[in-house]
């Protein structure tokens, strides 16, 4: 891989730190008044999620990650891996949990995920921001009481639970925003 | 860099723009008051700063078409050509114009072609400097007051520590406490910078607005060298500080011509060991101030920070109608 300088730097470039891949999440040169620059960056480690600072010197540089971020349709959990496909090449990767993490979720086959690849391996997915999921398990509804007040937990089909007002049904399918994990709207 | 047809719009609105005009005749409205010259310095100069860590952007100029074209330096302060007046005679002399510096983008803060104001009022001393700077600043910004604090009492406030006392192995460690960085330099300043950047910038925010002054000797640039109240010598240097963000440099002027040349003469050596570019020394400053060149203060202001300051803005570019990248 290339090596970044620190002029390079921006904003969801992708470099190597401590043999980890990284990506910037802000960049700031700090100028003192009289004395040399600094670059300091915020960091997300790729593979454990941790956000941290580091500074460089002007002119310092930092080699490249091969990670690259590509869309794939989800397949199915085997118990173990969740299995993708790129829907061009047909070629399949296997996610462990830790690549998947909370993802695991909003899982609904054949929806299609962002897939960071690092090295050509999974280390994390993303799913779509609005998922549609049906619901399995919930109290009855209550009728007419389709707008103010209230909410209950229902389960959905990938086994997440969400809070949702009290007239949906067990069947109902909902539209969910999987950033928050919040519900949205009957789909 | 590549241009993008589609990027044609400037990136401040259209009310920060006029807002920002309103700024900038309200500054020339409260020199104008006082009686302090308004004067326009060459932008290109066949001498470059000599600060090392100042990158000059160098252009190249012809005496005709087609004749051999030789270096012209953009500015990166109007401060040598302003002294040379004042050596002249000018009295009290502003300066509202561009300035530029190689390498400084990439940032919120920095945009590599900037407005400073720079002034100088003889008689008048750094802390006398501050009293009008705090004047004008709080009059543009709506705040009550500026506060002051020593380089010491800062260090010694949020670190716990005397930054003209410590040796160098303490500022690192104390540095690796708060910095993570792969650095390894045996220049003191280096480390306070990094403490003064990191640390202590940040937590000046809560003190809304303060000068803070009597930087160590190391870091004098352009500022007499005197004793602080405990027998330390220090620069008399200070910067104000808004919501944590650098927005002025100030000096009680160095005036000996000796120090002055030999200033310049160290730079340029740090500027070889550093492997950087050996520019022409501004020698006419230093015969200016052979001449004489009355006691004074002098202050650069950078002027897109305070529009910020004034409008709540986060970023630079939300000031400036066309930042480099769009330039």
């Amino acid at each position: 891989m290339a090596n970044y300088s620190t002029n390079q730097f921006k904003n969801g470039l992708k470099v190597m730190i401590d043999g980890e891949p990284c990506s910037m999440v802000d960049v700031e040169m700090v100028k003192p008044g009289k004395g040399q620059a600094f670059t300091r960056v915020k960091l997300k480690n790729l593979m454990s999620g941790r956000i941290w600072e580091r500074t460089f010197k002007s002119g310092d540089s930092v080699e490249g990650a091969d990670v690259m971020d590509t869309d794939m349709e989800y397949l199915y959990n085997d118990g173990e891996m969740w299995h993708f496909m790129d829907p061009n090449t047909y070629e399949q990767v296997a996610a462990d949990a830790t690549a998947v993490g909370d993802a695991h979720k909003w899982l609904k086959e054949q929806n299609t995920c962002m897939i960071t690849l690092f090295n050509d391996n999974p280390i994390s997915v993303t799913p779509p921001n609005f998922v549609e999921l049906e619901v399995t398990e919930t109290d009855p509804g209550l009728k007419g009481d389709t707008a103010q007040g209230g909410s209950k937990p229902a389960t959905l089909q990938t086994g997440a639970i969400v809070r949702v007002p009290l007239f949906i049904n067990q069947g109902d399918v909902l539209k969910i925003d999987t950033r928050t994990g919040e519900y949205v709207s009957r789909a | 860099m590549t241009i993008n047809s589609a990027q044609w719009q400037p990136t401040a609105s259209m009310e920060n723009l006029r807002k920002r005009a309103a700024i900038l005749a309200q500054i020339r409205a409260f020199f104008a008051e006082r009686d302090v010259l308004e004067v326009e310095m060459p932008l290109m100069s066949q001498c470059a700063v000599s600060d090392p860590f100042l990158d000059t952007i160098e252009t190249r100029y012809s005496d005709y078409i087609g004749a051999e074209s030789y270096p012209l330096y953009l500015q990166t302060s109007p401060e040598y050509a302003m002294k040379r007046l004042l050596a002249a005679g000018s009295g009290a002399i502003y300066h509202l114009g561009k300035a530029f510096r190689n390498g400084e983008s990439g940032s919120r803060r920095h945009n590599p072609e900037f407005t400073m104001l720079e002034w100088y009022r003889p008689g008048l001393d750094d802390q006398a400097l501050m009293d009008e700077i705090a004047d004008l600043v709080t009059s543009v910004l709506g705040i009550e007051t500026v506060e002051r604090c020593s380089y010491a009492e800062v260090f010694e406030r949020f670190l716990r520590i005397d930054p003209h006392q410590a040796s160098l192995d303490e500022l690192v460690a104390e540095t690796r406490k708060h910095v993570e960085i792969d650095l390894q330099d045996d220049d003191r300043d280096t480390w306070l910078n990094l403490l003064m950047s990191h640390v202590i910038e940040p937590k000046l925010a809560e003190l809304e607005a303060v000068f803070i002054y009597d930087y160590p000797a190391s870091q004098a640039a352009l500022a007499k060298v005197k004793t602080d109240v405990k027998g330390q010598p220090v620069a008399a240097r200070f910067e104000l500080f808004v919501n944590g963000m650098e927005l002025a440099n100030g000096y009680h002027e160095l005036t000996d011509a000796e120090e002055q040349k030999q200033r310049l003469l160290k730079d340029q050596q740090t500027r070889a060991q550093l492997g950087l570019p050996q520019r022409p020394l501004e020698v006419r400053l230093v015969s200016a101030l052979e001449a004489g060149m009355p006691d004074c203060a002098g202050v650069a202001l950078g002027v897109d920070r305070l529009v910020m300051l004034a409008l709540g803005a986060e970023a630079i570019q939300d000031v400036i109608a066309f930042p480099v990248e769009h330039a």
